[in-house]
C-alpha cells in the first residue's frame, strides 16, 4: 500500500523547534546577562521579546546573529548547532567556515540601520547577495528592484542612505536583509531610533511580511501595538531570564507574573 | 669584518659625549625658548590685536610650512652679514626654538579652544579679572590637555636635532659622519646612533602614550 | 638690492626643483606603500604580523630620519656588497620614514569606521575580504586624507636632507649659488622658504580638494546607469 500523501519521513521536523536555545549562557566578564537560558521557537513563528533595558533581549538576538560569542550552552538552528559542530559524537566549537554557512540562514535589521554609506540603496541590497550568495549581478538587481518596490522604496534606487529619511533608511535595511532570503529575520528595535512620524511606515512593511510570509520572525520591540498585532507569542524578560510568556492576548490583557504586569503599566502609560 | 665589537666600544664614549654635551642640551634649550615664544605667539593670536596678530598668524603658518635646513642658513649666514655673529649651536637653538614655537602655539591654541564656552561664561558671571581667569582657569585646564602633544613634538623636535649637521654642529650623527669617514667603518658609528635614539625616544613615546591615556579617563 | 644676475643658475635651479619634486613623489609613492603594509599588517588578528608591524614602525618612528639616511646610504652598502645611488638610498629613507608614520594613519583611519558597519556585514554574511574591500576601506579612506597630506608636507620639508648625501636637489643648488655669488644669501634663501612655502600650500590644496572628493563620494555618488537589460528580468520600478 502507498503511505498517504503528506506522510514525510521527516515527520519529527514539524515537531521540532526551529530555533533551541539550550542553556544558555552569556557573560560579560563579571556580568551575567543570559543564565541557563532554554527558548523554544517554531518554523514561521513570529515571537516579539519585551523587557527592560538590559534584560538580556538584545543579546539572544545578537548570539544569533553571531554577533556576540557564546558563554555556555548550545544554539540550535534548523536542527543543526549553530557555535558547534559535530566531531563524531562530540560538539566542538565551530570555525568560520561553518558559521558562515549557518548564518545564510539568519538575518538581522538594526536599530542603527547601518546602511553601508558609501553605496546607493540598490548597490546596499545587492551586495551581499552578489559577494555571499553568488547571484549574478543581473539577478541581485532584479530581486533588489522588486523588493525596493515592496517597501515603497523604487523611486530611491540611486539615491544615497544620507539622503534619505531614517525611515526609509530602515526599509532599506529590510529589503537588504531580505535579499539574503533568510528563514529567520532578527529585528532589534527597529524602530526606536526614528522619529514618531517615521515609524508607522516601517511598521506597516514589517506587518505586510509578517502576515504575507512564513519567515520566522524574532523581534525586539518597545512598540506594544505592533507586538500584540503582529505575534504569535510574547516572551518578557526581565534579568537575563523570561518572566512569562504566551501570546498577545494572555501577556497584554492577562499577565499572570507581576513583573509583567508592573512593566506593561509603565510601558503603556504612555 | 661587519661589525667589530671593539670598534664599536672605542667610539661609545664619544657619542656619548657628543649626545649628552650636544643633542640633549640643545633639544632642552630649543624647547625652553619653543614654549615661551609659543606662548606669547599664541596669546597675542587670540587676543586678536588688529595688525600683530595677523602678522603673528602669516609668521607661524610660514615657519611651519618651510624646511628647517633652509631656516638654519638663512640664520646662519644671513646674521653675520647684518653684523649679528652667532655660533652654530645658538644658530640651532634659535631655528629649532622659533621653529617648533610655531607647532607649540598651535597646541596652546587647541588647548584654549578646547576649554568649553561655560568656563569663560561662568568667569563672567563672576565678574573674574581676565588675568586670573587666564591664570586660573583657562590655563590651568588647557595644560593638562596638552601635554602629550607637546611631549609628542618635544621628541619630535629631539629628532630633528642632526639637522644641524647642516652648520656643522657637532651633535651626535654629526660625530658618527666623522668617525664613518675617517675609518670607513661605518656601520657600528650610525647603529650606534640609532640605538642611542630608540632607548631615548621610545620610552618617551610610550610614556607620552600613557598620559594621554589617563589624562583621557580623568 | 646688491647686482645679482640669476640667469646663469636657471638651469641648476630648473634641475634642483626637478630632483626636490620627483623625491617628493616617489618618497611619497613608497610611503603611502609601505603605510598600508605595515598599518594592514597591525591589525591582524594573529599576534606574529601585528608584533613584526609595530616593531618595524617603532623602530623608524623612534630613531631620527637622518640616522636612517646615512645609514642607508653609507652603512647599508657594507652589508650588502654593494652601493645604491644616493638619490635613490634617500628617497628610500624618506619612503621608509614617512611610511611608517603613514601606518598609524592607516591603522587609525580603519578602526575608526563604526562598528555597527563590522556588524551589518556579518549579518549579510559577507567575508572578511569583502568586507574591508567594498565597506571599511572606502570609509576609511577619506578619514586617512588629512593626517596624510600633513605628513607629505613634512616629507617636502626634509627634501633637504638629500644635500648631506650630495644629492643636488633645490637646497642644494641654493647652496651652490651662495657660494658662487657673494651677497646672495638673503635673496637665495628667501627665494627657497618661498619656493618651498608654496610647494607645502600646493600639497595642502591637493589634500583639500580630494578630501572633498572623497566626501562627497560618501554622500553622494554619480548616478549609475543600470545595464540590466537581459530580456524578461527585472519587472520596472514603479514611481511612488
Amino acid at each position: 500500500m502507498k503511505p498517504p500523501e503528506g506522510d514525510t519521513v521527516n515527520g519529527a521536523s514539524t515537531d521540532r523547534p526551529f530555533i533551541h536555545f539550550d542553556k544558555v549562557v552569556k557573560r560579560y566578564g563579571d556580568l551575567t546577562v543570559l543564565d541557563h537560558l532554554d527558548i523554544d521557537i517554531a518554523a514561521g513563528e513570529k515571537v516579539t521579546l519585551i523587557g527592560p533595558s538590559g534584560s538580556g533581549k538584545t543579546t539572544i538576538l545578537r548570539l544569533l546573529m553571531t554577533l556576540e560569542t557564546l558563554t555556555e550552552g548550545y544554539i540550535w538552528v534548523d536542527g543543526k548547532p549553530l557555535w558547534h559542530k559535530h566531531k563524531g559524537t562530540q560538539l566542538v566549537p565551530a570555525d568560520e567556515k561553518y558559521l558562515r554557512e549557518m548564518r545564510k540562514q539568519i538575518g538581522m535589521v538594526f536599530q542603527h540601520f547601518n546602511l553601508f554609506p558609501n553605496m546607493t540603496v540598490l548597490q546596499n541590497v545587492i551586495e551581499a547577495p552578489i559577494r555571499s550568495l553568488g547571484q549574478s549581478r543581473d539577478q541581485a538587481v532584479a530581486q533588489a528592484k522588486e523588493l525596493l518596490k515592496h517597501v515603497g522604496l523604487s523611486a530611491k534606487e540611486d539615491a544615497h542612505p544620507t539622503q534619505l529619511s531614517g525611515g526609509q533608511q530602515q526599509r532599506v535595511a529590510i529589503a537588504r536583509a531580505l535579499a539574503m532570503s533568510p528563514r529567520v529575520l532578527l529585528l532589534d528595535e527597529v524602530t526606536s531610533a526614528l522619529d514618531p512620524e517615521l515609524v508607522a511606515g516601517v511598521l506597516a512593511v514589517l506587518r505586510e511580511l509578517a502576515e504575507t510570509t512564513d519567515i520566522t520572525m524574532l523581534c525586539v520591540t518597545h512598540e506594544m501595538g505592533f507586538a500584540r498585532d503582529v505575534s504569535d507569542r510574547v516572551m518578557m524578560f526581565d534579568k537575563g531570564q523570561i518572566v512569562e510568556v504566551g501570546p498577545p492576548r494572555q501577556i497584554f490583557e492577562n499577565p499572570e507574573h507581576d513583573r509583567t504586569k508592573t512593566f506593561l503599566s509603565a510601558v503603556l502609560a504612555h | 669584518m661587519i661589525w667589530d665589537n671593539q670598534f664599536a666600544l672605542d667610539i661609545l664614549p664619544r657619542l656619548l659625549k657628543a649626545f649628552l654635551q650636544y643633542t640633549l642640551v640643545i633639544t632642552v634649550l630649543a624647547t625652553l625658548l619653543a614654549a615661551a615664544l609659543g606662548l606669547v605667539m599664541a596669546v597675542i593670536r587670540y587676543s586678536k590685536v588688529p595688525v600683530l596678530s595677523q602678522i603673528t598668524s602669516g609668521f607661524l603658518q610660514f615657519i611651519r610650512a618651510t624646511p628647517i635646513p633652509v631656516q638654519l642658513f638663512f640664520v646662519y649666514y644671513v646674521l653675520p652679514d647684518m653684523g649679528v655673529l652667532v655660533g652654530a649651536v645658538t644658530t640651532g637653538v634659535l631655528v629649532l626654538g622659533v621653529h617648533y614655537a610655531s607647532y607649540f602655539a598651535e597646541v596652546y591654541r587647541g588647548g584654549i579652544e578646547s576649554i568649553p564656552k561655560g568656563q569663560w561664561e561662568a568667569s563672567t558671571a563672576l565678574s573674574l579679572p581676565m588675568k586670573t581667569v587666564w591664570q586660573r582657569v583657562v590655563l590651568p585646564q588647557a595644560f593638562r590637555k596638552i601635554l602629550p602633544s607637546l611631549g609628542n613634538y618635544v621628541i619630535s623636535m629631539f629628532k630633528e636635532v642632526p639637522f644641524l649637521l647642516f652648520i656643522s654642529v657637532p651633535e651626535l650623527v654629526a660625530q658618527a659622519k666623522d668617525i664613518g669617514g675617517s675609518s670607513y667603518r661605518y656601520i657600528e658609528p650610525f647603529t650606534i646612533c640609532g640605538l642611542i635614539y630608540l632607548l631615548a625616544s621610545y620610552p618617551a613615546s610610550v610614556a607620552m602614550r600613557k598620559l594621554e591615556t589617563r589624562l583621557e579617563t580623568t | 638690492m646688491k647686482g645679482f644676475d640669476l640667469g646663469p643658475w636657471l638651469g641648476l635651479l630648473g634641475h634642483g626643483l626637478w630632483v626636490t619634486v620627483y623625491a617628493t613623489i616617489l618618497g611619497t609613492v613608497l610611503a603611502v606603500i609601505v603605510a598600508f603594509a605595515l598599518g594592514l599588517l597591525s591589525l591582524q588578528q594573529h599576534a606574529v604580523p601585528r608584533t613584526i608591524a609595530r616593531i618595524i614602525v617603532e623602530f623608524f618612528r623612534g630613531t631620527s630620519l637622518v640616522v636612517q639616511l646615512f645609514w642607508i646610504v653609507y652603512a647599508m652598502p657594507l652589508l650588502l656588497g654593494y652601493k645604491l645611488d644616493n638619490q635613490v638610498g634617500a628617497i628610500l629613507a624618506l619612503g621608509l620614514n614617512f611610511g611608517a608614520y603613514g601606518a598609524e594613519v592607516v591603522r587609525g583611519a580603519i578602526k575608526a569606521v563604526p562598528k555597527p558597519q563590522r556588524e551589518a556585514c556579518t549579518a549579510l554574511n559577507l567575508t572578511a575580504v569583502h568586507r574591508f574591500r567594498r565597506v571599511i576601506l572606502p570609509q576609511a579612506l577619506p578619514l586617512m586624507i588629512p593626517p596624510a597630506g600633513n605628513l607629505v608636507v613634512q616629507l617636502i620639508k626634509s627634501t633637504p636632507l638629500m644635500f648631506l648625501v650630495g644629492v643636488v636637489d633645490l637646497f642644494t643648488v641654493g647652496d651652490e649659488i651662495r657660494r658662487g655669488q657673494p651677497g646672495s644669501v638673503a635673496l637665495v634663501y628667501l627665494g627657497l622658504l618661498a619656493v618651498f612655502f608654496l610647494l607645502s600650500m600646493a600639497v595642502v590644496a591637493i589634500t583639500q580638494l580630494l578630501e572633498n572628493w572623497a566626501k562627497r563620494r560618501l554622500g553622494q555618488k554619480p548616478v549609475r546607469i543600470s545595464t540590466a537589460t537581459v530580456a524578461g528580468a527585472a519587472p520596472v520600478g514603479e514611481v511612488i
